[in-house]
């Protein structure tokens, strides 16, 4: 027993260094190189010109890095384990589309010009707020969720939500388009430090409240009768990590447009790694997320400078890339359960 | 007489289609009960209902005078372990998965298991011969094994009453005795109550102290095993013809299947001739 609880510090404590490297590099790298030993001096003096490179632009980049990366993965395992599929992530879910679809349609009425910019996340929130309840609702079958259902109806709206994209794409002008796809490759580009601050504390408050849930997640890991069996109210506990995992997407759409695969790659490696006890797999998969998109966000700004690569994009590549070699080298075991 | 489990005028089951028809029985305190019945019965609707799975529909199911349907399902799975056919396939190892057996017994805060939890999870591991196994995951264990900490997680949920669901279906016999020779030690040693579904008519009758024979949604008939299982309810429930006879050891009824041809043969020799 001890010496689990030996590895699973080892495996925390790795990730944070690991994360905590990513965000040094992140901090040097740039269009402006900044040596790693000058940091605190430069901050130190708080005045300059790199001084308000490093505070104004790239940590608040890091900080929204951090949450979505952690949120997403965080979100993706909550998912995994209470479908029971390795496969599943919130864009599997149809709340990414639903958001997208609705800052689509802000866009396309070019309400974010006449009321404030301030509508384009709010419309994204809105826009997974009502796929969630869609879904949910959908998916209750005499007042307990049908999770298959759930996932089936999922997946139809998210071609729903495409579809309607196309829709609207083909019917607005060329200046809106870009900006509808510049939302659906996902930005952590975001000015707005109040959505940042609560981005970031949403983040940290998913995990801990996923974390109140840990052993229900692991009775689940026998199926929900079995759970059920073990004491587990599996009907409250699907409910309630469902509302978390939906609303920690929303959020993260909301903020940073649709990034994709964090959910689906960090835990599935992680299960890999770490194990599937949810113990340390909820811990080591927020880390893990958090750490990948620090490091994407970096190839993302680097790669083609002074020009920036939708972040999406980057996480789509090395995600599926990453995902097909572990796939590859480990067989299709499934390590859901 | 004051039963354990008792259950009245039980109404369950699938929405429209197949329901029970108020069952009504009683278990003693250690008994060693077994469902038996053919195919479509209703057993294992009746297991379900009182394993949980099933709403009750109407009628009630009582443990110790308390109703089931009124406790929590973190202390009724501190009475009631169920042991279903098939173990899921997790990735877990054998420890880990015994140790789930103390779910219900954690507190909300509680992270990590107790020494206590450990030690009982031990116990139960040793005595169902799944120690040596313990490090090894669920997936890479035989049916058998399977089924061996699936008693054992089971039994370090420390219930007073063990449901099992054919525990034996798809075992070889040394694998079908050596489970129900560890489920009757349970029985008499920790006065475990037991109640389990058997497919297996003779194994029903040599280990089962009470029998509950189900047909159609109903308990055809009910009793211990020299009361049910004699050639005529059998033939009436299974419509199936039947020779029963005394183990010479046990004492219990034993059933002979007969072959068709042979009982064609049968008659044509005591076809009275003419």
């Amino acid at each position: 027993m001890n010496s689990r609880l030996i590895k699973w510090i080892i495996y925390i404590v790795s990730l944070i260094i690991l994360v905590i490297v990513a965000i040094l590099v992140s901090l040097s790298t740039g269009e402006t190189d900044i040596e790693l030993k000058e940091i605190p001096g430069i901050i130190k003096s708080g005045e300059g010109i790199e001084y308000s490179i490093l505070t104004a632009i790239r940590f608040p980049r890091i900080v929204l890095a951090f949450a979505i990366g952690g949120a997403l993965s965080l979100t993706g395992a909550i998912l995994q384990g209470i479908y029971r599929n390795p496969l599943v992530e919130p864009y599997t879910l149809g709340i990414s589309g639903g958001a997208a679809l609705g800052v689509a349609i802000v866009i396309v009425l070019g309400l974010h010009l006449t009321i404030s910019s301030a509508v384009l996340p709010l419309a994204g929130f809105t826009g997974s707020m009502v796929t969630i309840f869609a879904v949910y609702f959908l998916s209750l079958k005499k007042g307990a969720i049908n999770i298959n259902r759930m996932l089936l109806i999922g997946v139809m709206i998210s071609f729903i939500a495409s579809s309607g994209m196309m829709f609207l794409m083909s019917i607005t002008s060329s200046e809106n388009l870009h900006g509808i796809v510049f939302w659906m490759m996902g930005s952590l580009d975001e000015p707005n430090k109040l959505l940042i601050r609560t981005m970031f504390f949403s983040a940290l408050g998913g995990l801990l409240i996923a974390y109140l849930f840990a052993r229900p997640l692991n009775a689940l890991r026998l199926g929900e009768e079995k759970a059920r069996h073990l004491g587990i109210n599996t009907n409250v506990t699907l409910r309630i990590l469902f509302i978390v995992a939906s609303l920690l997407t929303g959020f993260c759409v909301a903020v940073a447009g649709v990034i994709g695969f964090v959910g689906l790659v960090i835990p599935h490696i992680m299960r890999n790694i770490t194990g599937s006890d949810y113990r340390i797999l909820l811990g080591s998969s927020f880390l893990g997320g958090s750490f990948f998109l620090i490091i994407s966000d970096i190839i993302a700004r680097t790669i083609i400078s002074p020009n920036e690569l939708p972040i999406g994009v980057i996480t789509g590549i090395v995600g599926g890339l990453v995902f097909i070699i572990v796939l590859a080298r480990t067989g299709l075991k499934s390590k859901i359960s | 007489m004051k039963h354990y489990l008792n259950v009245e005028n039980l109404v369950c089951g699938y929405s429209n289609s197949f329901n029970l028809k108020e069952i009504c029985f009683g278990i003693k305190q250690g008994a060693f009960a077994g469902i038996i019945g053919p195919n479509g019965s209703g057993k294992t609707t009746l297991f379900r209902g009182i394993a949980g799975d099933l709403g009750v529909k109407s009628g009630s199911i009582q443990l110790n005078n308390t109703n089931l349907g009124k406790i929590q399902l973190k202390e009724k799975a501190q009475k009631i372990a169920v042991v279903t056919q098939y173990t899921e396939i997790t990735d877990m190892t054998v420890e880990e998965y015994v140790l789930m057996g103390r779910t219900p017994y954690r507190p909300r805060f509680q992270f990590f298991e107790s020494k206590n939890d450990v030690q009982i999870a031990e116990r139960y591991l040793k005595l169902t011969n799944t120690y040596p196994l313990r490090h090894k995951p669920m997936t890479e264990l035989s049916g058998g094994e399977q089924q061996l900490a699936a008693i054992a997680r089971a039994l370090t949920q420390e219930p007073e009453l063990l449901l099992l669901d054919e525990p034996t279906s798809h075992l070889d016999i040394t694998h079908q005795v050596q489970i129900l020779n560890l489920i009757q030690q349970l029985n008499h040693d920790l006065k475990l109550t037991v109640l389990l579904i058997i497919h297996d008519l003779n194994m029903a009758s040599e280990y089962c102290d009470f029998l509950i024979m189900m047909k159609n949604g109903a308990i055809h008939a009910i009793g211990n095993p020299s009361e049910v299982l004699n050639y005529r309810t059998i033939e009436e429930v299974y419509q199936t013809v039947v020779i029963t006879r005394e183990n010479p050891v046990s004492k219990k009824p034993v059933v002979f299947l007969v072959s068709e041809k042979v009982l064609n043969e049968q008659r044509e020799k005591t076809k009275p001739k003419d």
